[in-house]
């Protein structure tokens, strides 16, 4: 199978660029300036072009499509000039509802998946606390069991979405097992009482996207907003993390691509020393190579892409991808930034907001470390 | 109120992002290539769903004039929720002005027997602004051009016509041909469930004989009209580049006094 090939993935192709060209490129330095995006004027026009639930049940929604769907959307999510909202826009697709739509009941879903599909109720995936990000193990927000509800106290950090959400897919200890027994995940409405913002955090980059930090305090919460399995928490979060993973990666491949034929058209109209830019062998080879690590990149994707297809585990796939794509994108990023020269350092310029914003790559949604330590015990290079 | 047919002219372009050749015989555009769907035309196609209930029965059918059996472009128009289309693609259609092209699609538009029929006011590429109201006529159907907005008033369309000035109020019987113009509404994007969906949509084929049509009416030896040369559009002058010193308003006014525009 080659993924992606047919005419209806370029037709869904056209559409995402025609939409993001409309709804968002035009907004973007505004959304950037306020550190925050309308995402309840945004998300119903994405809904109503499928993209919130490519791959979802019909039943809430959803589109049932196959995987290259949402390597064609993560692509094409990766061309759009700043990582903020596209950022957003994969947490509503790939980070807050993969879950819920793998284990959720059908009440639960009819409730709170089926309008984050539409676009109508804006979702976050509220994991990361002080204490705890990536030893996901270490989290200390407490559910507890009264009668039909779960009493909720703690806090979480870096919440994407985290202002704006109507329902979290939040993390929480509900047994005394510690380590990676005892959690639970739970669908929370933000409109609950005891849900607060408590601080609205301020970025190196991804400006468009508001993080939050938001506390719990006595938040009472029906049992049957459990997604899954009580206790499961842990490891349903671990098949959501693949999600969020692959959909990272695709997003590379968009990003670098554009970012790569961008700077290739700037370097060949300006000159120095009498000649363009690109007439320099030095910056002629630095851009070729990382053009064909780029290519690496890129097939490694599809073929990521292919396998997530066929239904295979592709925890090491989405690995790698994240590891080496988060590394050379930033490295792109610095290196067309450097090519731009001063105008590269300027604010007004994209290289500056794709350098800060590609920073986040190999922090966020498990930090390079975190991919390496992976890796290490899959292929046998760790003891502990 | 009986079920509505709105007919859609659409055209099939070749994509104005890639550039375009010309065959160096006939002068005319090479058209062999992947067609899509005039941009032009997303228009009508819009203000036809508006306009059609489907829950009434409506229904909005596609028709267009292409050379091998294209459908890419009737596929993105059937992806944002026409109902059907019908094809007229013929080999012996090579060649075939757009006198030729009216009589093919008034033909095939016959067949759908519509209560109102819409098209662009001229296409993107062709750009001659003439074969709506050919159709019309060879229909016997009244005309109404350069629509903004049309609504549906028992057995009669009541049209907004721009004009230089602002817009008339016409109102027209039904069956109508109106054209409408680009930029009045705001075309759909095709959404997944929409695309998957226009995979299965029937697209009917038709030839010039399928039509009833005499091969000698189509084709280049049909057509009346013939493209003895083209040249080279002069390509523009750099402009004027005025150095705002304080008195750029007054340079502008006097700029557009010199060329009468004020
Ligand atoms: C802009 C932004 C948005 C975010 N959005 C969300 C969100 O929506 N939801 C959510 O739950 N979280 C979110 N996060 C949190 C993010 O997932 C965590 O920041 C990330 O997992 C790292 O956790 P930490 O910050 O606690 O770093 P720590 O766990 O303290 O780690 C610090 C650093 O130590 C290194 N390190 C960690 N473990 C090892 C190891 N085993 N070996 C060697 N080195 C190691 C890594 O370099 C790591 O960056 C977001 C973060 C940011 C910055
Ligand atoms: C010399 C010559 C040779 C040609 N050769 C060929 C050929 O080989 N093969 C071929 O297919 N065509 C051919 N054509 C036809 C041509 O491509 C146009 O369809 C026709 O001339 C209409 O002209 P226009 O684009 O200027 O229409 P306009 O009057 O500017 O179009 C107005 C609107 O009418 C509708 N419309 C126009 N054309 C079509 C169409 N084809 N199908 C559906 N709706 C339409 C659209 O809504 C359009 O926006 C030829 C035309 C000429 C003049």
């Amino acid at each position: 199978m080659v993924i992606a090939s047919t005419d209806e993935h370029e037709m869904f192709r056209k559409t995402l660029r025609d939409l993001f060209a409309r709804e968002i490129v035009p907004y973007i330095d505004d959304w950037e300036r306020d550190r925050t995006f309308p995402a309840h004027e945004l998300f119903p026009k994405l809904g109503a072009a499928g993209l919130l639930g490519l791959e979802y049940e019909k039943d809430y929604g959803g589109g049932e499509a196959d995987h290259g769907f949402t390597l064609v959307a993560g692509e094409e999510m990766g061309r759009i000039d700043c990582g903020g909202v596209p950022m957003a826009i994969a947490v509503q697709m790939a980070m807050a509802t993969p879950a819920l739509a793998k284990f959720g009941s059908p009440e639960l879903k009819e409730e709170y998946l089926a309008p984050a599909i539409r676009g109508e109720m804006v979702t976050s995936i509220a994991v990361t606390e002080p204490d705890a990000g990536s030893d996901v193990a270490g989290i200390r927000t407490r559910a507890v069991r009264e009668g039909g509800d779960w009493i909720i106290n703690g806090s979480k950090l870096y919440i994407t979405n985290g202002t704006q959400a109507d329902w979290l897919c939040l993390l929480a200890r509900t047994s005394d097992e510690g380590g990676y027994r005892g959690m639970s995940m739970i669908v929370v409405p933000t409109a609950l009482k005891g849900v607060e913002v408590s601080r609205k955090l301020d970025k190196l980059g991804m400006w468009s996207s508001d993080t939050a930090e938001l506390s719990f305090s006595d938040v009472r919460v029906p049992v049957k907003n459990t997604i899954g399995e009580p206790d499961r928490g842990f490891q349903q979060q671990m098949v959501q993390f693949q999600a969020e993973r692959l959909i990272t990666v695709y997003r590379y491949i968009g990003s670098i691509d554009r970012a790569l034929s961008r700077t290739r058209e700037y370097l060949l109209e300006r000159h120095a020393f009498g000649k363009p830019l690109l007439a320099n062998q030095h910056i002629q080879f630095t851009l070729a190579e990382l053009s064909a690590r780029y290519d690496m990149l890129k097939h490694y994707a599809y073929t990521t892409a292919e396998a997530a297809a066929r239904g295979e585990d592709v925890t090491r796939f989405a690995t790698i991808g994240k590891l080496i794509g988060a590394r050379l994108q930033r490295e792109v990023a610095d290196t067309c930034l450097q090519f731009y020269g001063g105008l590269g350092y300027m604010a007004e310029n994209w290289t500056s907001r794709f350098y800060r914003d590609s920073r986040l790559d190999s922090i966020g949604a498990g930090a390079d470390e975190v991919m390496l330590r992976i890796l290490a015990r899959m292929d046998g290079f760790s003891v502990s | 109120m009986q079920a509505m047919n709105v007919v859609v002219c659409v055209k099939q372009i070749p994509d104005p992002a890639a550039p375009a050749s010309l065959d160096e015989s006939t002068h005319t555009l090479d058209r062999t290539g992947k067609l899509i769907l005039d941009d032009s035309d997303s228009y009508g196609v819009e203000m036809a769903l508006q306009l059609a209930d489907t829950e009434a029965g409506d229904e909005v059918v596609l028709v267009s004039m292409a050379p091998n059996g294209e459908v890419s472009g009737l596929r993105t128009a059937l992806a944002m929720g026409a109902a059907k289309a019908l094809l007229v693609s013929d080999p012996v259609l090579a060649g075939t002005d757009a006198l030729g092209t009216a009589k093919v699609l008034a033909a095939a538009i016959r067949r759908v027997e519509p209560d109102l029929v819409i098209a662009a006011t001229e296409s993107t590429d062709g750009y001659t602004g003439t074969l709506p109201v050919q159709v019309a006529e060879i229909l016997g159907l009244p005309s109404v051009t350069f629509a903004k907005s049309i609504s549906i008033d028992g057995s009669n369309v009541k049209v907004e016509r721009q004009t230089e000035a602002g817009y008339d109020e016409v109102e027209s019987p039904m069956p109508v041909v109106v054209t409408v113009t680009a930029g009045v509404v705001e075309p759909r994007y095709p959404s997944f469930k929409g695309i998957m969906a226009a995979k299965s949509k029937p697209v009917e084929t038709l030839t010039v004989a399928d039509l009833g049509l005499d091969a000698s009416e189509v084709g280049v030896s049909g057509s009346r009209q013939e493209i003895v040369d083209v040249s080279e559009a002069e390509s523009r002058s750099g402009g004027e580049i005025v150095v705002d010193e304080g008195d750029g308003a007054d340079r502008i006014v006097a700029f557009l006094e010199q060329i009468k525009v004020i």
